[in-house]
């Protein structure tokens, strides 16, 4: 059996793990358009910073391909995909045959058009390593540092930023941080833990223009206000690769659709990650959730349909763990919207925070600002769906845990 | 493999399994001063649930299909093939608490002493058996295979 997977990241590996367990003597190719060991993209922020040396990045050890059989094929990009011959053409002119695919693209930084922004030198996206290493090399002490975008990609170029340069504006089209994961609330905090580390924020406006010809030298707001800039990072959303897998006549809407074993509407075409619209197991909504985690086990669920073993693969929903100078926060499922019931949770001398949603009687989401502990027991009753009338305890309870299943459900649990 | 078994009908909740929890993961191994002298403190990688009738210790399952392995994002949480043991490599975890997100026993800790990381049992690997269960006053922790796999 040939296994081919286009892309070298999280769901890239779960699907090198995944096919291994079930197939030690396949051949497995790897194809990259990066020349990178496999590494961790969530690190790029923590590298900058100084906090994690290079030989931290990888995301597996050095021997993983060897060990695992690999062939890697990197800094060749993949060009088109002919599902009838099943290859796969790269850009040096040769092909790769496959007896099963994984389209494992990812995303990439989606570049809002503003005026005056052309290729200036200092102008970077903050996925890649590549990125971090191209910033790396023009920054200072001194140096202004400008993102375009409060999000987790721009949030964590500026954690990592502000420490090494001489300050950091973020501009958001949003009212507050983080939009997408934080409601008002949750995002007042950590917005003022990032204003403490030397952030500026200017919410609720966009870059009118940016000046400067080989440089961006400063960056123009709505209404006016100037800003210097010796590097400016976009980091306001991804967009999936999907060109070759559509060219290729896999199905796209904004991601590949894939069903819940990650295949494709192409026979023997299978997506994971960034790349993919998967099922919120929540609403039921078909979306794009890239995050790590999701990736890494979506990858591993194509490997085991690839190879015909079972998966106890049970879905994705959106989940998030990150932190900001020391501030951490877990944020998992909705936070908000028709028929739902919050219950707070708050420690008064610390300011952590706990809010759980509730929807017919089922805990749907819950956002989790400076007190993380145990979370996972929260997330297992969110993807399990258990009834919260079935619990012993009340969600905001001290002594929340395990306990709170009822004695049965407990004994099986800690007896596992 | 062999794992830490708790058995709520003979735990008092009295606490001395993270006593010496904290104690095998100090610097000194020493009860006193892991207590009392060292900076940062060492972290106990167990939980103590206590209730009115039932009480009991929890340390990481060491699962068969570990989420948070799966869920990690820098590769620093790993299943040992040979062992069975989840262990996490400290000089490549950042303290994300992504593991905490993940596990649905919560039993990943977070050790914020110097660097942050997250910490968890790890059956006490050097030193043959776990401190908890040699000093768990009423057997109320039992280190044995129950015939799981690894």
């Amino acid at each position: 059996m040939k296994y081919v997977i286009i892309g070298n990241s999280a769901a890239a590996v779960g699907c090198i793990e995944g096919l291994r367990k079930c197939d030690k003597s396949g051949s497995i190719t790897v194809i990259s358009d990066e020349t990178h060991h496999v590494y961790s993209r969530p690190l790029i922020s923590y590298y900058l910073a100084g906090k994690v040396k290079p030989d931290n990045m990888v995301y597996r050890h050095k021997d993983f391909y060897e060990k695992n059989n690999v062939t890697t094929m990197f800094g060749r990009k993949a060009v088109s995909i002919d599902p009838k011959a099943k290859k796969v053409a790269l850009d040096n002119g040769k092909s790769v045959a496959y007896d099963k695919l994984l389209i494992a693209t990812g995303s990439s930084p989606f570049v809002p058009p503003t005026q005056g922004l052309k290729d200036q030198s200092n102008v970077f996206t903050f996925l890649k390593y590549d990125d971090a290493l191209g910033i790396e090399k023009l920054i200072n002490p001194q140096s202004r540092v400008v993102v375009v975008g409060a999000g987790l990609i721009g949030l964590k170029a500026a954690e990592g930023l502000a420490p090494v340069t001489g300050g950091v504006d973020v501009i958001e089209l949003a009212p507050r941080v983080l939009p997408m994961i934080l409601d008002e609330q949750a995002a007042a905090p950590v917005q003022k833990r990032l204003e403490e580390n030397g952030i500026t924020f200017h919410l609720g406006i966009t870059a009118e223009k940016v000046v400067g010809d080989k440089k961006v030298e400063k960056v123009i707001l709505k209404d006016g206000t100037e800003l210097p800039c010796d590097v400016l990072v976009m980091g306001v959303g991804v967009r999936p690769n999907v060109a070759e897998a559509k060219a290729a006549g896999v199905e796209v809407n904004r991601g590949i659709i894939v069903d819940d074993a990650m295949r494709t509407n192409v026979k023997d075409i299978y997506a994971a990650g960034d790349v993919t619209e998967g099922v919120d197991l929540i609403t039921g909504e078909r979306k794009i959730m890239a995050l790590w985690p999701n990736a890494y086990a979506q990858g591993r669920a194509a490997a085991y349909d690839m190879c015909g073993s079972k998966d106890d693969f049970d879905g994705v929903f959106p989940m998030n763990a990150v932190g900001f100078f020391g501030l951490s926060m877990i944020t998992a499922g909705i936070q908000g919207g028709d028929g739902i019931e919050v219950l707070v949770k708050r420690n008064e001398q610390t300011g952590a925070t706990r809010r759980f949603f509730v929807k017919d009687d089922k805990l749907v989401g819950m956002i989790l600002v400076g007190d993380v502990d145990r979370a996972g027991i929260y997330t297992y009753l969110i993807s399990e769906k258990i009834p919260l009338s079935s619990l012993d305890k009340a969600l905001t309870d001290d002594n929340f845990g395990l306990n709170a299943l009822g004695y049965e459900k407990m004994k099986e649990r800690i007896s596992s | 493999m062999k794992k830490v078994y708790a058995d709520e009908k003979w735990c008092l909740g009295c606490g001395l399994c993270k006593v010496y929890c904290r104690t095998s993961h100090s610097q000194t191994l020493d009860i006193i001063k892991a207590h009392k002298l060292e900076s940062p403190r060492p972290v106990e990688r167990l939980h103590i649930e206590t209730g009115d009738k039932v009480n009991f210790a929890l340390q990481c399952r060491h699962c068969d299909d570990p989420k948070c392995v799966q869920a990690c994002i820098t590769g620093a949480m790993q299943k040992d093939p040979e062992t069975g043991l989840v262990l996490n490599e400290t000089e490549r975890c950042v303290g994300c608490w992504t593991c905490v997100l993940a596990c649905p026993f919560g039993a990943i800790v977070r050790d914020e002493g110097s660097k942050k990381v997250a910490a968890k049992c790890d059956l006490c690997a050097a030193m043959g058996e776990p401190e908890c269960v040699k000093h768990c006053p009423n057997n109320a922790l039992k280190y044995e295979d129950r015939g799981e796999s690894l």
